[in-house]
C-alpha cells in the first residue's frame, strides 16, 4: 500500500501547521516562565453558562474538550463509511461532526464574551495578577483588613462592569470584599485609574519594601495577548475546518465521491485536519488550562 | 471487509472512551493538586505538571495513531512526519531555559533601570 499524493501533502501541512502552533505555546511558556506574577489558570477559567458567579474551575473547558473529541470520533467513523463506500453513513456522521465544530465554536464565543465583556481583559490589558509579597488589604477608613500571603490570586474588577456603571458595589470575587467607589480617584482603599481597574490597596508586610503602600498592579500584559492569539487561531482553524467539512459534505451529497471509487478520500483528507485540530487543542488545553 | 468494517467501529469506540477518561482524570488531577476537592491537600507543582504532560502526551498518541491512522501508514510517511518533530524537544529545553534566565535577571534590569544615565558631553567639532 502507498500513500497517495493529496494524503501525503496534507500530512506534511499539517506538519507544518504543528511548528507554527508549537512556537506560539513555546513562546507562551518562555514568556510565563520569566514572569513571577503570572495568573492562575484555574483562578481565571472560572466561569460556566447560567451559573452566574459560581466558582467552577476548568468545568467549562473540560466540556469544550469533550466537545471536540466527540467530533473527532464522529469524522473516524465518517471516514470508516468512506472506505466501506456507505455514501448515507458518511453524511450522517459528517453532519455530527459539523454540529459539533459549531459547538465548540460557540463555547468559545462565551468564553471570550466573559473575558471581555465581564472581566475586562484585552490584548493588552490584563486584569489578572497575583502578588509578589505578603500584604494586608486596607479598607475604605483606612484601616487594616484581610492578609494575604505572596502568590494570593486576584482578578482587577472595573468600576463599568455592573450594569449602569454608577452606584453600583463591584461584587467580590477571588474572596475580595467589596469596593464601593464608582469613580476614578485615590481613595484609602483603592486607586481607580481612568479606565474604571479598580486597584486595591495594600500594606506590604514582607520583603525590601515592607511597610509601603502599594495598589494592586495589572498582571502580566502578555497574558491576554497570547491567550486571544492562541485560542484564536486555533478557533479559526476550526471554524475553517467546518467551512471545508461542509463543502466536502456538499460533495458527498452530489455523488461525485460515488464515481471515483477511491473510498472517499477527500472525506478522509479532511478528517486528517479535523483530527489535527482536535490533536491541537490537546496542547492548548494542556499549557493553557491545566498547568 | 465487513469483518474490518465491525474492528474499526469497536476502534473508535475504544479510542474515545480512553480519551474521554484520560481528560477526566487529568482534570481531576489538577484540582486536586491544586487543593480545590479536598481541603488542604497540595502536590509539588513539578508533580503535576509532569503527569498532565505525560497523560497529554499519550492522548497525542491515540489522536495521530488511531483517529489519523499513523499506524497503518507506510514507514515512509511515518518518519517524515514524526522526525521532525523532535527538533521540537530541543526548542522546548532551549526557550524555557531563557524564559527562567529572564526571570533571575528581573531584579538585576529593574536596578539597571533606575539607575540615573550618566551622560557625557561631547564638544561639538570646531567649537
Amino acid at each position: 500500500m502507498k500513500a497517495s499524493y493529496g494524503k501525503l501533502m496534507m500530512w506534511y501541512f499539517l506538519l507544518s501547521d504543528a511548528f507554527t502552533f508549537a512556537g506560539f505555546l513555546i513562546g507562551y511558556g518562555a514568556l510565563r516562565f520569566s514572569m513571577p506574577n503570572w495568573p492562575v489558570p484555574e483562578k481565571v477559567f472560572n466561569k460556566f453558562p447560567f451559573t452566574g458567579e459560581a466558582n467552577l474551575p476548568l468545568i467549562f473547558v473540560t466540556f469544550m474538550t469533550f466537545v471536540l473529541l466527540a467530533s473527532s470520533f464522529t469524522m473516524m467513523r465518517a471516514v470508516q463509511e468512506g472506505h466501506n463506500e456507505n455514501r448515507k453513513g458518511v453524511i450522517n456522521w459528517m453532519l455530527l461532526t459539523i454540529i459539533g465544530g459549531f459547538t465548540f465554536l460557540g463555547c468559545q464565543a462565551w468564553e471570550w464574551t466573559t473575558l471581555i465583556a465581564k472581566e475586562y481583559t484585552s490584548i493588552h490589558v490584563n486584569p489578572f495578577g497575583r502578588m509578589t509579597e505578603d500584604g494586608i488589604f486596607l479598607n475604605a477608613d483606612g484601616s487594616e483588613g484581610e492578609a494575604f500571603e505572596a502568590g494570593y490570586s486576584y482578578l482587577i474588577h472595573n468600576i463599568n462592569a455592573h450594569a449602569g456603571g454608577h452606584g453600583e458595589e463591584a461584587t467580590a470575587d477571588h474572596g475580595e470584599a467589596a469596593v464601593s467607589h464608582s469613580h476614578p480617584g485615590d481613595y484609602p482603599d483603592a486607586l481607580i485609574d481612568e479606565d474604571g481597574y479598580i486597584h486595591r490597596k495594600f500594606k506590604v508586610t514582607s520583603g525590601v519594601d515592607a511597610g509601603q503602600v502599594k495598589s494592586a498592579p495589572f498582571g502580566p500584559k502578555a497574558f491576554g495577548a497570547l491567550f486571544f492569539f492562541i485560542t484564536g487561531f486555533h478557533g479559526f482553524h476550526v471554524f475553517s475546518g467546518v467551512l471545508f467539512l461542509t463543502i466536502i459534505l456538499i460533495n458527498v451529497i452530489s455523488g461525485i465521491y460515488v464515481a471515483r471509487k477511491n473510498g472517499y478520500e477527500m472525506v478522509e483528507k479532511i478528517g486528517l485536519y479535523w483530527h489535527f485540530v482536535d490533536l491541537v487543542w490537546v496542547f492548548v488545553f494542556l499549557v493553557y488550562y491545566l498547568l | 471487509m465487513a469483518h474490518d468494517h465491525e474492528a474499526g467501529k469497536k476502534l473508535a469506540l475504544k479510542t474515545i472512551l480512553i480519551l474521554g477518561a484520560i481528560t477526566i482524570t487529568e482534570v481531576l488531577v489538577a484540582l486536586t493538586g491544586k487543593g480545590y476537592i479536598i481541603s488542604g491537600f497540595h502536590l509539588a507543582e513539578a508533580i503535576l505538571a509532569i503527569i498532565m504532560i505525560a497523560m497529554s502526551a499519550y492522548k497525542a498518541y491515540l489522536i495521530v495513531f488511531e483517529f489519523m491512522h499513523m499506524r497503518h501508514e507506510v514507514k515512509g510517511l511515518r518518519f517524515s512526519v514524526l522526525l521532525p518533530m523532535l527538533l521540537l524537544v530541543w526548542a522546548v529545553i532551549a526557550f524555557f531555559s531563557e524564559g527562567n534566565h529572564w526571570l533571575h535577571n528581573r531584579d538585576q534590569i529593574i536596578q539597571k533601570n533606575e539607575q540615573v544615565p550618566t551622560v557625557k558631553t561631547i564638544k561639538p567639532v570646531g567649537d
